[in-house]
């Protein structure tokens, strides 16, 4: 296997604040990996980072062992191929289900190129499919703002998947949702990751549980542990941040 | 280009050509002239800014740019345009300079100023038409959407771009007749603006302009493009996310924008006779966004028909009780932002869709 992502000796801070102090993280191709840590742990920074919306004040980003990413913007990283999905589900309300997974769809972003595109059959096909992996079909024709909190996350989710990215950042997906949805969403992921490399970041223990994975703990900006979730609720540090003792 | 006529754009465009061919036809062909000039000119006049409305409501209402300087786009156009008209007069003015405007002469100036140079033929005139407005539209936007200033802060810079232009233009020495501005046209290409069968044709070109005007925006806006612009103004930060470069789908979107309301400005110009720095006033450019939120953000034929509605109130409130007009339309300012958020379109379409239905519905049962 090969490093899809890299952080090394990676450091930002806010105002003085140390939101991510010398960070250091490397996930392979295809793998699935969940993130835990309080709040505050600078879990969103360093999505902030990976993604160029933030970029970090010393260390190196690597993408595929060549790219640098702190040199992209938000556009940038979703053309190399990251996608992301926020921690509270942000689909376009106004739009219907389907035009949502059809503006997601990876095809040329320039401005004339989006001007004159052409749906052609091979795309409608595809979202079909989308529409599909993400159960929405019979909504396809909805407004994205009707549809529940629930099937606004497997929405963003699809959207995700219809830009075919090779690492998915997934904030919290479980977030709000019921018991049954939230299994469905581990099994998704699941499904997903092998094909792609999915980076997850989760409170919901129960969640992390079910996706089976190396989980890394982030605490003050800096990795705590990392291993299988049973080793990492073992160590005695880890213990001591989430119980506060 | 038919599947851009909905039943909306249909019915606004088939009123339009009827008003084209009536308007002309009462003031030139019937006896009795039952249309009189100068109703022919105050409609062409609405009709410029239907297409004005047109042009914002295609930044505001699908791509969230509320931009409050679109004034100023449409009294550059009218500048470009008054340039020409100026030059065209050559020397049929008061001092018969065959070179110089009246009020260079007046100023005491020996040569005409570098960028008066061209505006003597109607084809440069028609490119600087189109061409300035979009070239401010591009740099301003290039900055601004490139630093990614959006909301109330990108508001009250255009506001300030309109106002910094009026206080320019109002100077003597920027070369552009000042406090006056430019008027006393004659005639364009050669048509004499005082009579009747030349308004009538501006009238006429007026509403090919606004038409036009609409068709170009609902084809921008029925494409995958179009559908970017909306995602922008629901979700900004999620557009960036999948991949779209956000400033640059501004830019275009800000720049056709600018250039559609140059054009109004130019036609606008030689229906009224005259251009002066007023036209940059920031009140200009709210009472722009005014006529699309009463018509109707993000519908383009609302907005249209918010431009002429609020025109003809306005002349009508201003000459029965002019001290009230600013009163009125702020008050139906409010009113539609509480009870009509859709505005009027939103309003009339809602009563047929509630008629048609109950309609449906008997049937259904019957």
């Amino acid at each position: 296997m090969s490093t899809q992502l890299l952080l090394d000796g990676v450091n930002r801070s806010f105002d003085g604040f140390k939101a991510i102090n010398d960070l250091s993280l490397t996930v392979e191709k295809g793998e699935l990996r969940a993130i835990i840590g309080p709040n505050g742990a600078g879990k969103t920074t360093m999505m902030d980072i990976i993604t160029g919306k933030t970029r970090p004040d010393t260390g190196r980003v690597l993408w595929n062992q060549s790219v640098d990413l702190t040199r992209t913007d938000e556009a940038g990283s979703a053309r190399l191929g990251i996608g992301r999905k926020f921690q509270k589900p942000t689909v376009f309300e106004t739009q219907t289900v389907e035009d949502n997974i059809a503006l997601a769809l990876k095809e040329d972003r320039s401005v004339w190129a989006t001007l004159f595109y052409r749906r052609s059959a091979e795309d409608t096909k595809r979202i079909g499919e989308l529409l599909e992996l993400v159960k929405l079909s019979h909504v396809a024709d909805w407004m994205a703002g009707d549809l529940s909190h629930g099937q606004k996350q497997w929405l963003e989710i699809g959207m995700l998947m219809a830009q075919d990215p090779e690492l998915l950042l997934v904030d919290e997906p479980a977030a709000g949702m019921t018991d049954a949805e939230t299994m469905r969403t581990a099994e998704l992921l699941r499904q997903i990751a092998g094909k792609h490399t999915v980076i997850v970041v989760e409170h919901d223990m129960d969640f992390v549980r079910a996706l089976g994975c190396r989980v890394t703990v982030l605490h003050q900006g800096h990795v705590l542990a990392e291993g299988s979730l049973d080793h990492v609720s073992s160590n005695e540090q880890v213990i001591e941040v989430y119980l506060g003792r | 280009m038919l599947s851009l006529i909905d039943r909306r754009m249909g019915i606004f465009l088939a009123g339009l050509f009827l008003l084209t061919v009536a308007v002309p036809a009462g003031n030139l062909v019937l006896a009795g002239q039952p249309v009189p000039s100068y109703i022919v000119a105050l409609l062409g006049k609405y009709l410029c800014y239907a297409l004005l409305a047109v042009a914002l409501d295609l930044v505001w209402g699908y791509c969230g740019i509320l931009s409050l300087g679109h004034g100023a786009f449409f009294a550059l156009g009218g500048y470009a345009m008054g340039m020409h008209l100026m030059r065209e007069i050559g020397a049929r003015g008061v001092y018969a300079n065959p070179d110089l405007p009246d009020f260079m002469v007046f100023l005491g100036w020996q040569e005409l100023p570098w960028f008066w140079h061209g505006f003597d033929m109607f084809g440069f005139a028609l490119l600087m038409v189109l061409l300035v407005p979009g070239a401010l539209a591009f740099v301003f936007g290039w900055f601004a959407f490139r630093s990614r200033v959006t909301g109330v802060y990108l508001s009250i810079i255009t506001q300030a771009m309109t106002y910094a232009l009026m206080l320019a233009f109002f100077r003597n020495e920027m070369g552009f007749g000042g406090n006056n501005g430019l008027t006393d046209f004659k005639d364009v290409l050669g048509f004499n603006l005082q009579a009747d069968s030349t308004r009538a044709g501006l009238f006429v070109l007026s509403a090919i302009a606004l038409a036009a005007g609409l068709l170009v925006a609902k084809a921008i806006t029925s494409s995958k493009l179009g559908k970017v612009l909306i995602a922008i103004r629901d979700a900004e930060s999620r557009t960036r996310f999948i991949g779209y470069r956000v400033e640059e789908y501004k830019l275009f979107v800000f720049v056709v924008s600018a250039m559609m309301a140059g054009v109004a400005g130019a036609l606008y110009v030689p229906q009224v006779g005259i251009i002066n720095p007023g036209e940059f006033s920031p009140a200009n450019s709210i009472g722009i966004v005014i006529w699309v939120a009463l018509g109707g953000r993000g519908t383009l034929v609302g907005a249209a028909l918010g431009a002429i509605l609020v025109s003809i109130a306005q002349t009508l409130f201003t000459s029965w009780f002019p001290e009230l007009w600013l009163f009125a339309l702020g008050g139906l300012f409010v009113f539609v932002t509480i009870f009509l958020p859709q505005g009027v379109l939103g309003l009339i379409e809602s009563r047929f869709a509630r008629r048609r239905k109950p309609a449906a519905a008997k049937e259904a049962s019957a």
